[in-house]
Order: structure tokens, then sequence, then C-alpha cells
């Protein structure tokens, strides 16, 4: 469905099953990639590959800067893709680009460049209601960092 | 995870799990050999062991027969708690507050659809809105959307969308008392404002089944059903707004049970006590979620009966399209129960579940309470579904609950990957079953080999005494997102 062998090759994340939803763990050298691959992976989850790898030139790209607090660093890497699937699922904003600026275990800033969903452009391949804070786990390893999340779909 | 718990046989039908550990109370899994042996495959009874720690418990942590590895709690999954010592757990009810499911009857028999049913089914796929984020052709004002949330399904009987009989027949009468919008985030609101009357995407369906078998005469007489005739499952829920309300709550909610010192073994069990400003706010917030699931429903029966008018060219009193009934099965409810002899008021969680209350019961329909609660069960697309009654029972042992499904035993993922190269809808139309999905993808995943067999689920349900038998109803078409 999503292509799980090519995004390996590419260590931006990879699936993991779960009966009833979707796992996703998310892959980045440093914390910073880890928050901007956890965009590129929700996304591709639900429009597919094409919309983080090809802009449309007929769209007036905006930017957007999103702060985002929590408790820890699980809480905050949950309640940032909170935030990222809010601006689509409730403002219908799609987004192509994700620059973490700064990023500590309890908050972040991020510069977002996005274009409005439209139907016609935008395939949907999947419906992600949820980022859910079940099996939630932000770890550092040798190579960096990997972030699990399940998503209620 | 599963195997280091030990699980119990305690009778044909039941599982126990014996406390341990930080386990309040014991977890019991209503499974019969065919269905035990599916827990190994995921993490379903470890949750069932999370449920059992969380505060003000009351006598057990169960599972449906249909159950499997959901977040925080097991799909499938009931648990009551006490009012002054217990919580309330969004994630115990969902995403999709009150998602449920409404069985609509006809005059029609399957004789006098058998011609039609390609046609009826395109009607109905072009006139009900489907598929992720899909936005109906009712367009909600503040003041308006306000109304949906405390009244329910009766806004939408008042705004001409079906009529006042239709709501004898809903759970609770289509609206839950205590609902107040202001408890409800602006966000809610805003994506409640387009999708009234929408199906949705995902597991959601619209499916024209037929009634195949009775094994209750006397109980599908009264529920108006019999061999042959034409009815109507809907399963769908709170749309997005249902699905900001359990979000916005569940992340204070996980910063107050850090407050409060509330240990959860999973994050996702967040909750708050019942007898807390918090805890209260959530079930006010809950309430507006459920009472825009009946009116989305009712809005997507009337829907309904109007493609089946045009399509089929009859006047409503020819077709007859009555309510059945509409359950929800992602709810927490206060009901009244006998725990040692003593009736208490409880919050029950169902998630996943079904409220199967038996014949005498106040809350059981004027019309239904000789024989007792219909209980709708849905098998996955293009299987058909099941309608049960309630059993005494099911008070005694399951907090007036049943199963809600077939529930899934394949991951989404490996479903997509082994129906790769096959035609789900022509295989379904080989069957005889007209199926228009917005997304192959959607299909695949929905494929009959990912689900338990429907069979196997509902016979623990009956052979328990928990709910019995009643009818089987056949799908004849499906529309989904």
């Amino acid at each position: 469905m999503c292509d799980a062998h090519i995004d390996l090759e590419m260590k931006k994340y990879k699936l993991i099953d779960h009966t009833a939803d979707i796992g996703c763990e998310i892959f980045g050298k440093t914390k910073k990639e880890l928050f901007a691959n956890s965009v590129v992976a929700l996304f591709e989850l639900m429009l597919g590959r094409r919309t983080f790898s090809e802009t449309n030139e007929t769209t007036e790209l905006e930017t957007k800067s999103l702060t985002v607090e929590g408790i820890d660093l699980e809480d905050l890497f949950i309640n940032f893709l909170r935030e990222i699937l809010y601006l689509f699922n409730g403002e219908g904003w799609v987004v192509v680009d994700c620059q973490p600026l700064q990023v500590t275990n309890k908050h972040i800033v991020a510069q977002l460049t996005g274009e409005p969903y439209i139907g016609t452009r935008h395939q949907m391949k999947m419906e992600i209601k949820a980022v859910t804070y079940h099996g939630l786990s932000v770890k550092k390893t040798k190579t960096g960092w990997v972030g699990r999340v399940i998503y209620d779909i | 995870m599963t195997s280091e718990i030990k699980i119990e046989r305690i009778d044909e039908n039941r599982l126990l799990i014996p406390k341990s550990g930080g386990m309040k109370v014991p977890g019991i899994i209503y499974a019969n050999e065919n269905i035990q042996h599916l827990l190994k495959t995921d993490e379903s009874a470890k949750q069932v062991v999370n449920v059992a720690h969380l505060p003000g418990i009351v006598s057990y942590s169960l599972a449906m027969p249909d159950v499997h590895w959901g977040y925080g709690f097991p799909i499938g999954g009931v648990a009551a708690f006490d009012l002054s010592t217990g919580v309330v757990s969004p994630g115990g009810v969902g995403y999709d507050i009150n998602c449920g499911c409404r069985l609509m009857a006809t005059k029609l028999t399957l004789f006098d659809v058998k011609d039609k049913i390609q046609d009826l089914t395109l009607a109905l796929y072009q006139h009900i809105p489907t598929g992720v984020g899909s936005t109906g052709h009712i367009k909600l004002a503040g003041k308006d959307q306000k109304k949906v949330l405390i009244e329910g399904a009766n806004w939408a009987i008042v705004n001409g969308f079906g009529s006042p009989e239709d709501l004898e027949t809903t759970e609770d009468g289509g609206v839950m008392a205590g609902a107040d919008p202001e408890r409800v985030s602006a966000r809610a609101l805003e994506r409640g404002k387009q999708q009234l009357g929408t199906l949705g995407a995902g597991n959601h369906f619209l499916e024209v089944e037929f009634v195949q078998e009775i094994f209750d005469e006397k109980v599908a007489a009264a529920f108006g059903l019999q061999k042959d005739q034409i009815v109507v499952m809907i399963h769908t829920g709170s749309r997005g707004l249902g699905y900001q309300i359990c979000d916005d709550y569940l992340a204070a909610m996980v910063k107050h049970a850090r407050e409060t010192g509330i240990e959860l073994p999973d994050r996702q069990l967040a909750c708050a006590y019942l007898d807390s400003p918090r805890g209260r706010d959530y079930l006010a917030a809950m309430a507006c979620g459920a009472n825009y699931a009946w009116a989305n429903r009712q809005v997507l029966m009337h829907l309904t009966r109007e493609v089946f008018e045009k399509t089929l060219h009859l006047t409503p009193r020819q077709l007859g399209m009555r309510l059945v009934y509409d359950v929800c099965h992602n709810i927490a409810k206060i009901e009244e129960f006998n725990i040692e002899g003593v009736n208490k008021k409880l919050c029950v969680h169902r998630k996943g579940a079904t409220r199967a209350f038996p014949a005498g019961h106040e809350s059981v329909p004027v019309r239904y309470r000789g024989v007792g609660q219909p209980v709708l069960i849905p098998g996955n697309m293009g299987t058909g579904s099941y309608v049960m009654v309630g059993q005494p029972k099911a008070m005694e042992e399951t907090f007036g609950s049943a199963c809600h499904g077939a529930g899934r035993v394949m991951s989404r993922t490996q479903a997509v990957k082994s129906s790769r190269g096959r035609s789900i809808s022509r295989e379904m139309a080989d069957r005889g079953v007209v199926i228009m999905a917005g997304s192959r993808g959607t299909l695949g995943e929905e494929m009959p080999e990912a689900y338990k067999k429907l069979e196997d689920v509902v016979q623990v349900m009956h052979e328990s005494g928990i709910a019995k038998k009643v009818a089987k109803l056949t799908a004849l078409a499906c529309i989904k997102g």
C-alpha cells in the first residue's frame, strides 16, 4: 500500500503491522531529522509519495511557523504530529516541507511550507483519524533516533 | 506479549486472566476454542490486563469474542467504573465517539430488487457522500450546530430528515443528556460543520441486505423482520468532530494523569476521575459527539430512503422504510447494575461493544420491551450481518454488553498485500454482492479473510446466553468510502 520497500531504502520510515490500525517507525540521524521525517511519513501515508516530491508549480506555496510543547520528548513527538494532522484534517492544508528550527525534549519550533488540499490534485489513499499514544516511543540509537507511533485509521 | 499472560479456561466460552501485579480486577475474555488461538497473534490480551489497572474498575476487565488489538483498550473491550472512585477514559470510548449501526427494514423482498440492485447501488453511491473527509449537503452554522450537539437525532427529525417514530427505536431516543457544546473545542466544531450526513471512509459502510435466515420467529416478528425481506445497514459515527473531541481530551488527560499520579501502563489509557471537573467536562463533550453521530445516521437514513423511493419509483408507503434499531458501539454510559446484591450506577465503557439489554429493561424501546433490545452485529464488507437480542445473563456478566462485529485478524497492511493481484470487487460480484468503494486499497483492507468468522463470534455470545441469535442478513450491495 505504501511502498514500504522504497521507504526502507530511504530510511525515512517503515510501516509496522497492527491489527486494526497502522503503525509507523520513523528514523532520523538527528532529532530534527526525526521530526521532519515524521511529517514525510504522515503525508505519504495519507496522500502517497507524489505530494512530497513534487510541488505543483501552479500553486502558491505558503509558509507557517509551528511551535509545539510536550511534557517529555515522547509527548512532544505526539503533540507535534497531532498539530500537523490537524493542519490537514481541520484546515485542509498539505505540508510539503518541514524544517525544524529548534528542538528540545519539551519544545519544537518548525517552519512549514504547504498548499491547500485540492481533491483533483492530491489523491487520498488513507484517512488517518488520529495519532495515538499506544505503543509510543522515541529512542536514541547508535545511528540516530527512532520514533514509533500508531495511527488510528 | 500474550504468551507471558496466564490465561485459564473458565468454560466453553470464557477465558480468565487471573489478577496479578497491578491489576485491580481479573480479566475475562469471551472466546471458544475456535477464537482462542487468535489471541496469540496480537496484543489484545495484554490490553485487557492494562485496562484492569485503571482506578475504580468494577468486577472485571472484559473482552467480547470479536476482541482484537486496539490502542489503549482492546477493540471489543468492556469496563465499568465506580462513579466516586473510578475514571473515564477517552481512549476507552475511542476517537469515533458513538460509532454505531442503524438497521432499517423495508416492505420490499429479494424478488422486488434483484434486477435493480446495480442501479440502486450506483444511486446510493452517487447520492450519499462517502470517502475520506467527505462533506455533506448540510452546512451547519454556529447556532444550528450547537442544536445538533444538544438534540442529536431529534434535530434531524425537526429539520425534515425522517419521522418522529424513528426516534422510538434509536438507542436512548437518539440523544444523550448532559451535552454541553461549550466543552467542545473550536477545532472540533469546525470539523463538524460540513460532515453531517456523510458516511466517511475506512470500515464505515452502507449495505443493502436481505433476511436470509430466521432463528427466532417470535423475536424476529417483534423486530418486524421476515425471510427474504430487504433491509439496510448503516455503519458510521461522529466523523471529524468526534475524532477531535477525543484527541483534545486525551492530550489534556495525559498531562492530567501525570499531575494526579494516576499510573498508566499505556498513555493511551489516559483518564480522569469521573468525579472531577475534567472527567465531567469530557462526558459533556463526549455526549455532544454522541448526539452528532445520531443526527448523522438519521440524516443518512433519510438520504437512503430518498434514493430507494426515487430509483425504484415507490411512494414512502410502498417502500415502508422504518428503523429497526440504532445502536452505538463506541461509548461510555452511566447505567445501573446489580453488583453483589446492591444496585449501583456505573460508568460503562464500550469500546467496540454493543449494549445488549434484556426484555423488561426500561431502556429497551417500549415496542421491544417484551423481547429485549436488538443487538446489531455487522460482519465485514459484503458478508452480511446478524441481528441478536439481549438476554438476562448480559446484565449479570457483561454489564449489558455483547460483541459489535467480526473482529480483525489480519492487519490492514497484510490484507492489502495478500489481496494484491486479486479483484476483491469481482470476487464479491461472483458471490452476488455489488460493491462500490472510493479506493481499491479500502477494498483490500476490508477483504473477508481479514476478519474472524462472524459465525464463530456470534455463536460464543449465543451459547453464553449474553445475546440470542434472531436473524442472519446477507449482503446484496455495499457502498464504502
